[in-house]
């Protein structure tokens, strides 16, 4: 397992590398002076300029400045933030919290959808039931998130004013102590709910595939010839084996969801990184948004690896690496 | 009231798949009492893998269908059970071992608690740990094998595991679906033998499935000859296979011994194997027989005994009198 | 050939996609050069919900909304298919190479395109985008970069097992140089997934630059159908108009063209999708 873990971190590294390295040749290849791209369009205070100047040594050669770069992001300077008036990692990071108070409860209730659903499907493969999860579930590939969150919004929030349309809170008489734990819930519901939605058609899709492959499999068979029940089988060989896959798929569509959490945010006015992302558009504030490209690529490289590691947990093939005799 | 464990009667089951229809089994009766021997035998296609899995219920539930006849498992009607009412009936008395270990056994489930499953489930009195461990022992398997997983294991040791979940069982009836088939030679032996003495041992009956004629001549006391999914020739396996009478058998059987034709090419038995989609009411070996009467293409031909009942024969040239037909179709040139 | 359409042809879904498509295309041509009402027309009538007058109603600034969805449809297909094209360009060109070729041209090629597929595409092209400035060029630009490894893996996948195989080997004995069995021989072989893919990628294309356009991140005065929810986004309460319908447009298209790129797949690989 140990080298199976050390092989994983060694893949990572390299792309860390690569998405800096990215990260900062988008602001030296993209037309205009990169002291803009890193300070923003926003007054700054008098030798601001001057001082980024030199700190990211800009009139030095490039390979000078890249060996800056990476010296001012190992000490945690990603710039800072004049609309926010905040260092922009602190900022990032306080924004992150609230995407991931948005993500996790909707990953969770789609992983879970998603199997009971390809689970249900199973036995009936090729009937309309199954097809009709193949039709949904491209339907949940198709749709365009924060079309889906605003028609959400039209629906339960404007039409039948069940649940609040925006924000994390409710602003007029806010409550505190508990009260205010089920107020950010109820808030809660639209926004995951969107992610929700779209995440089970990922996770429906390949659970399904998945059940039907394992199902067929021979050492089925073998389960079924040994004299075990049903709920045996379906316990103790179909579920271990067909839920490989679909704990894979999820981590491994990690970005998809984080970036699908990001553009429902929007909609939602959730104070979350997706808010951040739009607002700081708008400000032009520069390096906001390079700091959360930064931020949103390094945390899916890291979910992928943290993927590959229960995957090894799960499979024994895996973290083996297959020595398998003649 | 038979001492048989395992009878099949005039069994018909037919695969369907996107509206064609495919007959795996006509009419086919076979039958394997306590402690016997038997051996199945024909080439691929031949439907003696789907008669192993019809036996337990095992063929795909959505595409195949029982058109006919009856199986019974120690007396008990088991045609048209439903998969609950299998899950009773399997392991014990009838068992099975397929081919193809690697892919038989769960690839995460290390190897020893499958093992233990079998234990679990049909002998639950029993401690599970020393029981499994004694399986390993009549396998001859070493105890350390029981945490492995099955990709860490060779081919034998595989099947040997094979062996141990089917016993574990407690089987009267041990139905070996090609077990050695996906083995080397010497491997080959070894799980031969193991058989052997595992039915000597546990006093089990054995139904060896097999397109490999020397091993079950090697194993058997009686064996059946399919062909397109028909029994054409059965009985002891000594006098099928001294005095084959179907001109199948004994094109198998020559072409098994390498024997040569007076031009000294190898004898092999022409033509194409058969298509299993269209139903012919003839014998489904007329096309390819050289010996081939016109009656063969229009009516099947039932069975006639011969060399004093050790033998039955499902071919119009074949006649009660035996010695001479079997003569005559063996003595033919091609 | 002949089989491929004949399993195209069984696969009902794929066909309506397929016509829907070419329904859009042929919408959009007709609205280009026929002439019509402008959909930046300005009007009095604004914010009005759907009427026999305005099937889809007005927006804010009284221009009729079904106008400016059918005007939509072009930069929706013109982005769709421009960085399809872009990426399976490339893709091909690169993936071709380092399937045949091997060695650490592949290693490099297989190493980038993980980088990109790890990536968050719409995070990276909507940083380049602000930073680059909003135009079509840069948009389409983006999104192939973004989706040619895609088709670099498949194409490199096929190549690999097309160049294994016997008649690669018989072109060789004619003495005809490398670079031209490449292009010759195995690329035309290996072509079909990628071109199956090539659908889906306009999928992801046309989703993209709605997002893209929903942050804002289009020019405002070309109509797209992202944009259009960008402004709604302001008016859900009194205007739900302005949001369901521009986003319906975004969703057909979007689901014509994913099960399009299915059924193409589908009908390439035999083996069918519902279990045996």
């Amino acid at each position: 397992m140990v080298r199976y873990l050390l092989a994983r971190l060694a893949w990572a590294v390299p792309i860390v590398l690569a998405i800096l390295v990215i990260n900062f040749l988008i602001v030296h290849l993209v037309p205009g002076d990169p002291v803009q791209a890193l300070v923003g369009d926003l007054p700054t205070p008098p030798g601001y300029v001057e001082q980024v100047r030199e700190e990211f040594g800009l009139d030095q050669p490039i390979t000078h400045q890249l060996g800056l770069y990476l010296w001012n992001l190992a000490q945690g300077n990603l710039g800072f933030s004049f609309a926010n008036r905040q260092p922009v990692l602190g900022l990032i990071l306080d924004r992150a919290r609230l995407t991931l108070l948005l993500m996790l409860p909707a990953l969770t209730l789609a992983a879970v959808i998603g199997v009971i659903c390809a689970l249900a499907a199973a036995p009936h493969a090729g009937s309309a039931y199954d097809s009709g999860i193949t039709a949904l579930s491209l339907i949940g590939y198709s749709v365009p998130i924060f079309w889906l969150g605003q028609l959400l919004v039209i629906l339960f929030a404007i039409k039948l004013r069940w649940l609040p349309a925006q924000g994390m809170i409710t602003l007029r008489n806010t409550p505190t102590g508990w009260a205010a734990v089920w107020d950010v819930l109820w808030h809660l519901v639209l926004p995951a709910l969107s992610v929700t939605i779209y995440y089970t058609a990922v996770v429906a899709r390949v659970a399904r595939a998945s059940v039907l492959e394992t199902i067929s499999q021979d050492y089925v068979l073998t389960a079924r010839a040994k004299g075990l029940s049903r709920r045996a089988v379906l316990w103790r060989h179909v579920l271990p084996n067909s839920l490989i896959p679909v704990v894979t798929v999820i981590g491994y569509n990690f970005g998809y969801s984080l970036t699908g959490a990001i553009l429902v945010e929007t909609v939602f006015a959730w104070p979350g990184l997706g808010n951040l992302f739009i607002t700081s558009i708008g400000n032009r504030d520069y390096p906001v948004l390079q700091g959360i490209f930064l931020f949103t690529a390094i945390t899916v490289v890291f979910a992928n690896v943290l993927t590959d590691i229960l995957y090894g947990a799960l499979d024994p093939r895996v973290r083996m690496g297959q020595r398998a005799h003649a | 009231m038979s001492a048989n464990i395992l009878e099949i009667t005039g069994l018909t089951l037919d695969y369907t798949a996107r509206g064609r229809t495919l007959r795996a089994l006509d009419a086919v009766s076979l039958s394997v009492g306590a402690g016997e021997a038997v051996g199945l035998v024909g080439e691929s296609g031949s439907g003696k893998s789907t008669l192993a899995r019809a036996a337990l219920g095992l063929t795909p539930a959505k595409t195949s269908h029982i058109a006919a006849g009856e199986i019974r498992i120690a007396g008990r009607d088991v045609t048209h059970f439903s998969e609950d009412e299998w899950a009773e009936m399997r392991g014990d008395p009838v068992a099975i071992v397929f081919q193809d270990p690697l892919s038989y056994l769960n690839p995460v489930m290390r190897v020893g608690a499958q093992i233990a499953e079998s234990v679990a489930r049909h002998t639950p009195s029993l401690a599970v740990a020393p029981r499994v461990k004694e399986l390993l022992e009549l396998v001859k398997l070493p105890a350390a094998c029981a945490a492995s997983y099955p990709h860490e294991l060779s081919g034998g040791m595989r099947q040997r595991v094979l062996l141990a979940i089917a016993i574990g069982c407690r089987p009267r009836l041990l139905i070996a679906d090609e077990p050695t088939t996906a083995l080397d030679v010497t491997t080959q032996a070894e799980i031969l033998a193991l058989l052997a003495e595992l039915r000597r041992q546990l006093d089990m009956a054995m139904l060896l499935i097999s397109h490999d004629l020397g091993i079950v001549a090697q194993a058997c006391e009686r064996i059946y000859v399919m062909y397109a999914g028909r029994t054409i020739e059965w009985g002891s396996a000594a006098a099928v296979f001294e005095t084959p009478a179907h001109p199948y058998t004994v094109g198998l059987l020559r072409a098994a011994h390498a024997d040569r034709d007076s031009d000294g090419h190898f004898v092999t038995i022409g033509g194409d194997p058969p298509n299993l989609a269209i139903t012919t009411p003839g014998c489904p070996f007329a096309p390819r027989c050289a010996h081939a009467l016109p009656q063969c293409a229009t009516s099947m031909p039932g069975p006639v005994t011969m060399g004093g009942g050790l033998q039955t024969v499902r071919c119009w040239r074949c006649r009660p009198d035996a010695s001479h037909a079997a003569a005559d179709a063996a003595g033919q040139a091609p | 050939m002949r089989r491929f359409w004949a399993r195209f042809a069984t696969h009902r879904a794929g066909i309506a996609a397929g016509l829907y498509v070419l329904a859009l295309v042929l919408t959009m041509l007709g609205v280009e050069l026929l002439p019509g009402a402008d959909p930046h027309a300005i009007s009095a009538e604004v914010m009005r919900p759907p009427s026999p007058a305005h099937p889809l109603g007005t927006d804010e600034l009284g221009r009729d909304v079904l106008l400016s969805i059918l005007h939509g449809i072009k930069v929706s297909l013109s982005v769709g298919f421009a960085a399809a094209l872009g990426a399976t360009v490339i893709g091909v060109l690169v993936g071709s190479t380092a399937g045949f070729y091997g060695g650490v041209i592949d290693l490099f090629t297989m190493r980038i395109s993980e980088i990109f597929q790890v990536v968050p595409s719409f995070i990276l092209a909507a940083v380049i985008v602000a930073l680059s400035g909003p135009g079509l060029v840069q948009v389409v630009a983006v999104i192939s970069l973004l989706a040619w490894p895609q088709v670099a893996r498949l194409m490199r996948g096929e190549v690999m097992r097309i160049k294994q195989l016997e008649f690669v080997d018989a072109v060789r004995c004619l003495g005809i140089r490398e670079p031209v069995i490449l292009a010759g021989e195995i690329v035309p072989n290996a072509l079909a997934p990628a071109l199956a893919a090539g659908s889906l990628i306009v999928a992801h294309a046309i989703l993209l630059e709605a997002a893209l356009s929903f942050f804002g991140l289009s020019s405002a005065d070309i109509i797209s159908w992202g944009r259009m929810l960008n402004s709604g986004q302001r008016f859900l309460y009194n205007a739900w108009w302005l949001s369901v319908f521009p986003g319906a447009a975004i969703f057909t298209t979007v689901l014509a063209f994913n099960l399009l790129g299915d059924a193409l797949g589908s009908a390439l690989n035999p083996r069918t999708v519902s279990g045996k």
